[in-house]
């Protein structure tokens, strides 16, 4: 049995599940970026089959949605030094890094 | 004739009055005598206008083009409005000198005249204008310049309130003008005189269409020239200076409704329902005014409602199919109700501002210039036979004759009447013992103000006979009258007409030769029948009710429901909204996800 | 790419993603994270985007993950010990993640298209084609991305302050 486009996307579905339960899981502010962080490669993952999938008329990718995948992590990786940098104030400020700790947002 | 003579006539006034209110308040004395140059220019240039002849084409500048509405500034010199630019300027003129003297001691002589030329500007452009829309705003100038006259002396509550009242009373009437000018509008798509009559009889229009249309510009007529049931505003507008009253309130703006029913003849023709409407107006308003007359005791309101009264006579005969007839009318009142004005206020000078006519009397040997021209317009309006009133009056009353009894046996009642109480006022006034210290020192005016009574006084004699007369209104008016004359019933009317001069007058004389006071106190005759009051309280009452819906709107819907309310539920909402805030990063994740999910099933699965 | 790499690689990917949620140790959370995209790495290298396959190597790889233990190690976070999984959030992630998984399913189903096996590919230089490509059509959101990484410099700058008020 060859390896279709249905198999990339259903991966990277999975990964985004995972990513997402994750995110609903755990209660370290820590973890719930990771799983952010796998959400966002299960984004690429389809991206890059996409692309792989529709070739143009030449033989080649689409390269379009392999500029979008570059742009996507380099746009993370600046998420990610903003993030961890807020998440520093916040441990300093409130020495946890638990989200249930963080909720004086309420009524 | 040089189309330049009537746009002279029309804008010297206008460059003297704005020549003195933005440069000569402050100096009576140019101020004075630049308004009474430019009238009597204006008096020259209009008789230059009568001698000459018709202007080929027409005087017109393009003013508004828009798509089928076209409205140019133009003026109409035909017979019509040759005759009313004499009576204008001519009265306006001696007006103007006779002021001189009557405002010498007033603190603000320069708005005086500015405003009267102001007057003058306005009243000369209804005469002229030659479409609708310019009649119109001239129309609302004349409002404005009467309302400033009146208000003249405005320290003065009464005057203040007259102003306001002669102000907002001719609005109603000028509100169904307007109505009535688009709806013609609408219907033949041109504004301007000529334009109209040419086609109005290939319109086709419906009877009901025609009728609604001309007693909607009737309206504007019954605010203007204050006929039933907007009469209220005339006596009231007394509070302004004599002279105001002579020129304005007597002979030139009063007689502009009658005037503009006279231009639009053509139409009223068309409709014999509006000119039965109009006709009975007119004489409802000359009786009732004429019982109200009887029972007043200053001089100036006795005057007013005789005023009222002729003026009810002149639209009825618009109403009879006789403009000619009220034109004549017109002509020759405006005359002798200007030199009766102008003499009352030379009384009312001389005796140190009394209007009261029991206060005067025995005036016939101290003022005895006064006395005769007054007794002259005195006899002219009463229809002495052989006087200007008695001509003009007599074919009107023959008009009513053909056409309708029973108004013609009102016309006569009020002919009756009018001896009446113009006979009252003149012995009061005039014969017997002064009844008070200032009647005894009556005296003569100076020159300026005589040589107008005068003047006045010698027009009132001879205007209406019928070779001066008729000559003066041009041949189409004349026409009309002859006809009028050759209808039959011409010596019955006569004869009638003159006994009811001799009966009303001897009564007259007969009650009140003698007389220390009123011997007749008819209260609801002496209240004007109570109209003010009726009037005061309805619309009180309607202000009340108005104010109290107003009340409530503002007080429930407004504040309760849509302010109160809206905060309210505003507030309330964001009271329930807030318990969704809970604090919980994860759970805000789970709705999230579960939304997407949702979404996915919703867009892609179902 | 032979079907038996893509499913060894796959379920690696998804195993150490799993990881990521399971492992109480914050640290070892982040060394399953990076296995984890180290397997998506060779997934794409079997979708012969290698250039993408490199900076996913570089850039999450390297650089994120090391920032993140950086900042794990800095704060001194221990594990989750007073804390167990609360009831209400298992049921809750699983609810929303098996429904989406199954949706997915669905669709995929239905997706026809994509279930037939990849076309042949010429051989590539897909650096090459992604720098014209970057280069030239997509050049004015390279250089906004340029801004946008100078902005969160600042940004990491001041948050970094010590007093934020």
């Amino acid at each position: 049995m060859s390896v279709t486009l249905n198999h990339y996307l259903l991966a990277s579905g999975l990964l985004f599940a995972i990513g997402f339960s994750g995110v609903l899981l755990r209660r370290n502010i820590l973890t719930i970026f990771m799983c952010l962080e796998l959400m966002l490669n299960a984004a690429n993952l389809s991206l890059v089959a996409f692309s792989r999938f529709n070739l143009g008329p030449d033989g080649l990718p689409n390269y379009n949605a392999q500029i979008l995948v570059f742009f996507i992590i380099t746009v993370a990786a600046a998420e990610v030094a903003v993030g961890l940098a807020i998440i520093v104030a916040l441990y300093r400020a409130r020495q946890t890094t638990h989200v249930e700790d963080i909720n004086s947002l309420k009524f | 004739m040089d189309p330049h003579l009537p746009w002279f006539v029309l804008l010297n006034p206008l460059l003297t009055a704005a020549l003195i209110h933005l440069a000569l308040r402050r100096a009576p004395a140019a101020a004075t005598g630049l308004s009474v140059l430019s009238a009597v220019l204006g008096l020259i240039t209009a008789i230059g206008i009568w001698f000459s002849g018709t202007p080929s084409a027409p005087i017109e500048i393009s003013w508004i083009q828009l798509a089928s509405l076209r409205i140019p500034i133009g003026l109409l010199v035909d017979p019509l409005s040759k005759v009313m630019l004499l009576v204008v300027t001519g009265v306006g003129a001696l007006v103007h000198i006779y002021s001189t003297v009557y405002m010498a001691k007033d603190e603000s002589k320069g708005r005086f005249f500015g405003n009267l030329s102001l007057f003058m500007f306005s009243m000369l452009g209804i005469v002229l204008a030659n479409n609708f829309a310019m009649m119109f705003i001239f129309w609302e100038l004349v409002g404005v310049s009467s309302y400033l006259l009146i208000g003249h002396w405005f320290t003065r509550d009464s005057a203040a309130a007259a102003a306001n009242k002669a102000f907002l009373t001719n609005r109603i009437g000028d509100f169904g003008f307007m109505l009535g000018i688009l709806l013609l509008w609408s219907a033949s798509g041109t504004v301007v005189f000529p334009e109209l009559a040419a086609k109005i009889g290939s319109l086709n229009l419906s009877a009901g269409f025609l009728t609604a249309a001309v007693l909607l510009v009737f309206c504007g007529a019954v605010g203007k020239s204050a006929q039933l049931p907007l009469h209220v505003w005339l006596p009231d507008a007394m509070e302004g200076p004599t002279p105001v009253s002579a020129l304005i309130h007597a002979a030139t703006m009063v007689a502009a409704g009658v005037y503009m029913l006279a231009r639009i003849s053509f139409l009223i023709t068309l409709s014999p329902a509006a000119q039965s409407v109009i006709a009975w107006i007119g004489i409802l308003t000359a009786v009732f005014a004429a019982l109200l007359a009887t029972q007043q005791d200053d001089i100036k309101r006795i005057l007013a409602y005789s005023t009222l009264s002729q003026l009810g006579y002149m639209v009825s005969a618009i109403g009879l199919a006789a403009p000619g007839a009220a034109m004549f009318h017109l002509f020759t009142h405006a005359f002798f109700k200007a030199l009766l004005f102008l003499g009352a206020g030379a009384i009312i000078h001389a005796l140190h501002h009394e209007q009261n006519i029991w206060k005067m009397g025995g005036l016939a040997k101290s003022m005895r210039l006064t006395f005769l021209t007054f007794a002259l317009g005195y006899l002219a309006l009463i229809g002495c036979p052989g006087l200007s009133g008695f001509f003009s009056k007599d074919l009107i009353l023959l008009a009513a004759w053909q056409q309708s009894k029973p108004v013609f046996a009102l016309g006569l009642f009020t002919a009756l009447l009018t001896a009446f109480y113009m006979t009252r006022l003149f012995v009061v006034v005039f014969l017997g013992q002064p009844r008070s210290a200032a009647a005894e020192h009556g005296h003569d005016g100076p020159v300026a103000m005589t040589a107008p009574l005068t003047l006045l006084a010698l027009l009132s004699v001879v205007a209406g006979w019928p070779f001066i007369g008729h000559t003066l209104m041009g041949h189409d008016l004349a026409e009309g009258l002859h006809k009028i004359h050759a209808g039959g019933g011409a010596e019955t009317v006569m004869s009638l007409a003159t006994a009811a001069f001799f009966v009303g007058g001897a009564i007259a004389l007969a009650l009140y030769s003698k007389a220390k006071r009123d011997p007749l106190r008819i209260a609801p005759l002496q209240n004007k029948f109570y109209i003010d009051e009726i009037y005061a309280a309805f619309i009180s009452a309607t202000q009340d009710l108005l104010a109290s819906v107003s009340n409530w709107i503002d007080r429930w819907i407004l504040d309760g429901m849509l302010v109160r309310g809206l905060s309210g539920a505003t507030w309330g909402t964001g009271f329930l909204l807030r318990f969704l805030q809970f604090g919980n990063l994860q759970a805000y994740a789970f709705l999230f996800g579960l939304g997407v999910v949702v979404l996915i099933y919703l867009m892609a699965l179902r | 790419m032979s079907p038996l790499l893509f499913w060894i690689f796959a379920a690696l990917m998804l195993v150490f993603g799993i990881g990521v949620i399971i492992n109480r140790n914050p640290v070892a959370s982040a060394l399953s994270l990076v296995a984890s995209f180290l397997c998506l790495a060779a997934l794409f290298v079997g979708l012969n985007a290698y250039f993408i396959a490199v900076i996913q190597v570089l850039v999450y790889a390297g650089a994120v993950m090391v920032l993140f233990l950086f900042i794990i190690m800095l704060l001194d976070l221990r594990e989750e010990q007073r804390r167990r999984f609360n009831l209400l959030a298992v049921a809750g992630g699983a609810l929303v993640s098996l429904g989406f998984v199954a949706e997915l399913v669905l669709v995929l189903r239905k997706f026809t298209l994509g279930q037939k096996p990849f076309a042949p590919i010429a051989q590539v230089d897909d650096v090459r084609q992604i720098g014209m490509t970057l280069f030239s059509t997509h050049n004015l959101p390279l250089q906004v991305t340029g801004v946008l990484i100078l902005v969160a410099t600042i940004g990491v700058v001041v948050l970094s302050k010590r007093d934020l008020k």
